[in-house]
């Protein structure tokens, strides 16, 4: 055999439910877990005699993301019929959007393993009503709850740009911190936010010659792990299919196929593509829209710095690691916090160590942001002050902090109350380490005894002082007065 | 036997001189004598009728403000949703549906406290102009039992003419106000397109549709429609105030329109009856008489105005009647085998001949391959009709022409035709297409006795014009005032 070499395409069909107060058509709110069929109105039931009126937030909330997305908005855009018989479906059509989309020719870019930026084209973005859930529970019968019909979904399709599972799985996580940036979405892909189809095949290149795969729709992905998982067992099987058989892409052999998340495979769902007839035409019960200049500069100023350029941004403006500039920049309000306080005088590495350390522990406990855990940017920018200044200790601080959240106290009002000032007195830290000396011989002949040992030793002994002091040592002039004792 | 006008009615009801319970004991006892024969209702709620009768009474005699429509019967064309009784369309596919909810029209009519006598038979889901395609029941004539009284609101004129109430409401996709108004003589109004709120009128051809009254005279039309007019925020195609305000449409009803300018398509006209024709000149000269000048307008896309329409309304019923499937509400087949027979068996045993027809055809020009053909194409005529109308109306403040082109024909006459049948909107359709206003006031009868119409058409929101236009010519004539002798048998 000769030499096998491939590429992979992906591109994504990706549903993201807009956390609007109401559903797309009509005035019932959105709810997840609620009781079947209890937030539905005659609209969203699709009653006879019913009309629907467009949801304005709605079409801010996608437009904003498009923006945000580098879309193009369109000056006029309608609504569509899009027909199909589903008992989901109470209309038995989906209000959707066809040759005039909201948006159009957009990019997003997603950090690459490389730490550099990838720009993935997004060839549209529009808005449609999501249908209900048919349940399979009931013997016999299926049943309908409708309480998800008329949710308002922003349909985003990207091109193909897509190279490997972790690319897609980049994608998947920039836009979910994209749009929860901007608040336009939950993005929880638990409960349905957001949904991913990614379109796979391969470009193979076998003894000069280039060969593509049947491209192949993936679905049924509910988690970023099975999206990854999906496209990595994919380009397998297509691989191995087209070695094996020599399969090829041709005119209608697109097949779908479901993930298996506990098989962790795909399995067949529908073998050729269908010839499906959607029979679109425009909605005449919803007039078209028609997007106006200074509408479009509101929402343009909604807009916000992107969490991927923001990422890069920290690394390089305060020498963060990338690890703790993604941790910091995956939420807003996080983001938005730790500049409050590196701008109110905390140091970066210092005030980043106090929120991912402590902070976002204890706002995940309180399933909050780190802003509304109580201490405001000041007090954490103080805290790090005063740590910085050697007044406490890192491990001090930690404390510190955890007591604001809890008292709702000033940094140094804490560190004194707790008694956590450090001792920086030489006289007194002297007669403790003397102390400690004196109690523990082996540990002072290991260190006299050089290698190894001898650092270990180093440690220990620090250590004792540390505990001796309650940790208050402020741990610079206890090492030097212990190595001037040593030496 | 005879009766007073609705706004004569609620005249003497506001003052006492005649009881809201009178008039409704009155109506039902005409429906309890005609109704046998001429089968205007497919419910009617005599009891609670009666209820809100005495109600408005004893708030007249207790010096009370009372609405519009104080006390007066009116009736409800059955594809109106009411959260009383049912809402069936004529079609078997809703026989026993009752709504959740009020249409907007049907709101404002139970605000104006109008007493609702029933519910009127119409084609099924509205799609026919003889009530033949009612799935429920057989509407007559009230001028001739033999004969259709047109459609598809023949419920709602067959009881206005009958006296079976003093005024209705009816819908218009392409005629179904006005051809069964002149087929019945009665007075016919399809106001411009998203002046009345389709709210709650269970949808055919979405981009057509209108609400609108049908009545005695020209003043109750007028009564009516300033009842039921008016910006909805439930429709989004309703006009909102600041576009086209609502006129006070009774204020200046009796002013007659000085230096009247009327359009005429004498060649479009030539199709009708003769007798239909003279009819018809005999009105547009008595205008003339009267002052106005009466000048030919150039109508170049009227003839293609059928055929737009039919791909049109066919193309939004197929995608608007999709929701009766078995699966949520309406009639459900007996144990199907699978969900896709929960929806074959459904549909094809609930709707009927004419609504199968209209939906295949729709779902037919909105196919892929097929859509620039038919419906792009046909939105295409729809543009150049309006634009013939903008022009005409530059010249002349209304256009009349026929109604229908014969008076009415023979139960059966035309029901394995259909594309005859389709002819009997060959002069109310361009309306619909175009969106304007264009109502239909009795202007004589033919050697058989049987009514003709006069249509006058106006330029969009020109409602408060064309209502005295035709109260001009209501006012020079007692056509009106004719009853049908079905009520004196």
């Amino acid at each position: 055999m000769g030499k096998v070499d491939y590429k992979v395409l992906v591109g994504l069909e990706i549903h993201v439910q807009l956390c609007t107060r109401t559903k797309m058509f009509c005035s019932c709110a959105l709810a997840f877990g609620e009781e079947p069929n209890s937030r539905v109105c005659p609209v969203c039931l699709g009653m006879p005699g019913v009309l629907p009126v467009m949801n304005g937030q709605a079409v801010e909330f996608a437009a904003l993301a498009a923006l945000a997305l580098n879309c193009q908005i369109a000056g006029f855009t309608k609504w569509d019929r899009k027909s199909y018989y589903y008992p989901d479906l109470p209309k038995n059509y989906q209000i959707s959007q066809y040759d005039l989309p909201l948006a159009i020719n957009g990019h997003i870019e997603i950090p690459t393993q490389a730490g550099s930026l990838k720009k993935i084209r997004i060839r549209r973005a529009h808005l449609e009503e999501d249908a209900g859930k048919n349940l399979h529970t009931a013997g016999n019968f299926s049943q309908v709850d409708l309480n998800r019909a008329g949710t308002p979904l922003l349909e985003i399709v990207t091109e193909p740009d897509m190279s490997s599972a972790a690319e897609v799985r980049a994608l998947a996580e920039e836009l979910q911190r994209i749009v929860r940036y901007l608040g336009v979405s939950e993005a929880d892909m638990q409960k349905g936010h957001m949904r991913f189809e990614p379109n796979v095949n391969l470009v193979i290149t076998k003894d000069g010659k280039q060969y593509k795969t049947p491209i192949v729709e993936v679905k049924n992905l509910n988690s970023f792990r099975a999206l990854e998982k999906s496209i990595e067992y994919e380009i397998g099987r297509q691989l191995d299919e087209f070695l094996e058989m020599g399969v090829v892409m041709e005119m209608g052999n697109k097949s779908t196929r479901g993930w298996d998340d506990a098989k962790e495979v795909t399995v067949l769902q529908r073998e050729k593509e269908e010839a499906h007839d959607y029979r679109y035409f425009p909605d005449p019960d919803l007039v078209p829209v028609q997007v106006g200049e200074q509408w479009l500069n509101e929402i343009k100023s909604r807009l916000c710095e992107m969490p991927s350029k923001r990422r890069i941004r920290y690394v390089k403006e305060y020498g963060l690691s990338d690890y703790d500039a993604g941790v910091l920049t995956a939420e807003r309000a996080t983001a938005d916090f730790f500049e409050a306080a590196v701008n109110a005088g905390g140091e970066p590495k210092r005030v980043c160590n106090l929120l991912t350390q402590v902070g976002l522990k204890l706002a995940n406990a309180r399933a909050c942001s780190i802003a509304e855990l109580g201490p405001d940017a000041e007090d954490v920018a103080e805290l790090a002050k005063i740590t910085e200044a050697g007044e406490i200790s890192a491990t001090a601080a930690n404390v510190i902090l955890e007591e604001m959240v809890k008292t709702g106290k000033g940094p140094r009002a804490l560190a004194e109350q707790l008694n956590l000032i450090q001792k920086s007195d030489a006289g007194e830290l002297e007669g403790i380490i003397s102390e400690v000396l004196q109690n523990n011989p082996q540990a002072v002949e290991d260190f006299k005894s050089g290698g190894k040992k001898s650092s270990k030793a180093r440690g220990f002994l620090l250590g004792q002082v540390m505990q001796k002091t309650k940790g208050r040592a402020n741990p610079g002039v206890a090492a030097e007065i212990l190595d001037k004792k040593l030496t | 036997m005879d009766w007073p006008s609705a706004k004569q009615l609620r005249d003497k009801i506001k003052t006492g001189e005649v009881g809201s319970v009178t008039a409704t004991r009155e109506v039902f006892a005409r429906i309890a004598k005609a109704e046998p024969i001429v089968g205007a209702y497919i419910s009617t709620f005599e009891e609670a009728a009666l209820d809100k009768a005495s109600e408005v009474d004893r708030r007249i005699a207790k010096g009370e403000s009372v609405g519009q429509l104080a006390g007066v019967p009116i009736a409800i064309k059955d594809n109106m949703c009411t959260t009383f009784g049912t809402t069936t369309c004529a079609s078997k596919i809703l026989e026993n549906f009752q709504a959740p909810y009020n249409a907007t029209a049907v709101a404002k009519l139970l605000a104006a406290d109008a007493v609702i006598v029933g519910k009127t038979n119409l084609d099924e889901f509205a799609m026919g102009s003889s009530t033949e395609n009612s799935g429920l029941k057989r509407t007559a004539n009230p001028w001739d039992t033999k004969r259709v009284p047109g459609g598809s609101s023949g419920g709602s004129t067959a009881a206005v003419a009958a006296g079976l109430c003093y005024a209705a409401l009816g819908s218009d996709t392409g005629g179904s106000i006005r051809q069964p108004a002149s087929l019945c003589g009665v007075v016919g109004l399809k106001p411009t397109y998203g002046r009345v709120s389709r709210y709650g009128l269970v949808a055919y051809g979405s981009s057509l549709d209108q609400i609108g009254p049908v009545t005695q005279t020209v003043e109750d039309c007028a009564l009516l429609m300033s009842v039921i007019a008016g910006y909805d925020p439930a429709d989004s195609t309703s006009i909102d105030e600041q576009t086209a305000p609502v006129g006070d449409y009774l204020a200046k009803l009796d002013e007659p329109v000085k230096e009247l300018r009327i359009g005429i398509v004498p060649s479009f006209n030539a199709g009708a009856d003769e007798q239909v024709r003279n009819a018809v000149d005999e009105a547009i000269k008595a205008y003339g008489n009267s002052g106005a000048t009466v000048l030919e307008v150039d109508m170049p896309h009227l003839d293609y105005a059928i055929a737009a329409y039919y791909v049109i309304a066919t193309a939004e019923a197929s995608s608007n009647l999709a929701r009766y499937d078995g699966v949520h509400y309406g009639h459900r087949t007996q144990e199907p085998n699978d969900y896709i027979e929960v929806y074959t068996k459904s549909r094809a045993e609930g709707f009927g001949k004419e609504v199968k027809r209209r939906v295949m055809l729709g779902t037919y020009a909105l196919s892929s391959g097929y859509y620039d053909a038919y419906y792009l194409k046909a939105l295409k005529v729809r543009n150049l009709i309006r634009g013939d109308f903008v022009r005409a109306f530059e010249s002349c403040d209304c256009i009349m022409m026929p109604v229908s082109p014969t008076t009415a024909f023979k139960i059966g006459e035309k029901i394995d035709d259909p594309l005859k049948m389709y002819l009997s909107d060959i002069y109310t359709i361009a309306a619909n297409l175009a969106g304007i206003p264009a109502i239909s006031v009795p202007c004589g009868f033919d050697n058989g006795g049987l009514p003709i119409g006069l249509q006058i058409l106006s330029p969009a929101f020109g409602e408060e014009k064309l209502l005295r236009i035709a109260r001009m010519y209501e006012k020079q004539t007692d056509w009106h005032k004719k009853r049908p002798l079905i009520t004196d048998e």
